[in-house]
């Protein structure tokens, strides 16, 4: 699927996310330029190419108690990435898994996955579990919980426009904890 | 295949309705004129209730927003970046990266590399052009981490 630039720009308007009117298709669609039937059949279009992995509300996980969140990273062969990735992501604990280039000689690690819970010790123990049920034990592992979130906000794909523009406005620099709680769960850069 | 929600003293009382709304409609959010209409039918309920509930939603800070979420590498490009930040530097570097609107995590992680974040860009070398420009600006190399093959994404929190 090609976009075009009006696929580009709705991309862009819905980045702040739908307006609470009762017909936010229309009043996006009068900032892009499109009648409110083109919006919807362009969102429908981007969703049934897959361009869109989800449309719907995104919730801010923190604010619903999960504050524990570790990123668990492995150095496997590239060859069988694939395999322990789609046994991770079966694992019920497992938000987002993946494999990224490495970067020699710093970062040795391929095969990374994020893991949500409760609490510290609760997110440990279903690291071990995985771990050993995927036999990852052999391979060469960093644990990486995280600590504060300096920013977390939805991304941002356009260009970046004049400082002015009033959608740089969640691009500001915040620790607002609720403010820097922005965000998704199903980011993935 | 996601965790059930955290029994947690601090996690916030949600009604009924609300649970409802957030397990129904964190995928497959009605692409129709009267959206919030169409969920209230699907609900038993009004538009006006659903609309409130939204909003309280969002003020309480558990709605982010209503929206799509990109597959990574399709309507532009990203990567996963990180740091290895002389810990009295950490705030005054962390401060200097999220000022840059193309970064939309940024995050403290235990480890050497202890700054953690996801640039966002038009194209892969727009995503280049920012970490250049972060490294010029703190005097720091990131690591650059593209994404080479997604096993799974996280497709919403089950509320229970």
């Amino acid at each position: 699927m090609i976009l075009d630039t009006y696929d580009h720009r709705l991309i862009a308007a819905l980045e702040q996310g739908l307006p609470s009117v009762p017909r936010p298709y229309r009043e996006i669609g009068e900032r892009v330029g499109l009648e409110e039937t083109q919006v919807i059949e362009r969102l429908k279009a981007l969703r049934e190419a897959g361009l869109i992995s989800r449309f719907g509300i995104v919730v801010r996980h923190h604010t619903l108690g999960y504050h524990a969140n570790a990123m668990v990273v492995w150095d496997v062969p590239d060859e069988e990435a694939a395999a322990l990735g789609e046994l991770l992501s079966a694992l019920p604990h497992v938000t987002l898994c993946y494999r990224r280039r490495r970067a020699a000689p710093h970062w040795p690690y391929n095969l990374f996955c994020m893991i949500h819970g409760h609490n510290r010790d609760t997110v440990e123990a279903q690291i071990e579990t995985l771990t050993r049920e995927c036999g990852l034990n052999t391979f060469p592992r960093a644990v990486l919980f995280s600590h504060r979130r300096f920013k977390q906000c939805g991304a941002r794909y356009a260009h970046t426009a004049k400082p002015e523009n009033a959608t740089l406005e969640s691009a500001a620099p915040n620790r607002d904890s609720q403010r820097a709680s922005r965000g998704q769960q199903g980011n993935v850069a | 295949m996601t965790p059930p929600l955290p029994d947690s003293t601090d996690a916030p009382r949600l009604s009924e309705m609300e649970k409802r709304i957030l397990n129904a409609f964190q995928d497959g959010f009605p692409l129709v004129p009267d959206p919030y209409a169409a969920m209230a039918r699907e609900l038993g309920t009004e538009e006006a209730e659903i609309m409130e509930i939204l909003d309280s939603l969002r003020e309480r800070g558990i709605l982010d927003r209503i929206g799509p979420l990109l597959r990574p590498h399709r309507a532009g490009w990203s990567t996963l970046a990180a740091m290895n930040v002389p810990s009295e530097r950490l705030e005054q570097v962390a401060d200097m990266v999220s000022t840059n609107p193309h970064v939309n995590h940024n995050y403290e992680r235990d480890h050497e590399f202890n700054l953690w974040f996801v640039v966002t860009a038009p194209d892969k070398e727009a995503v280049e052009g920012v970490l250049r420009s972060l490294a010029q600006e703190t005097g720091l190399d990131a690591l650059n981490l593209p994404l080479e093959e997604a096993y799974h994404i996280n497709l919403g929190f089950p509320l229970s």
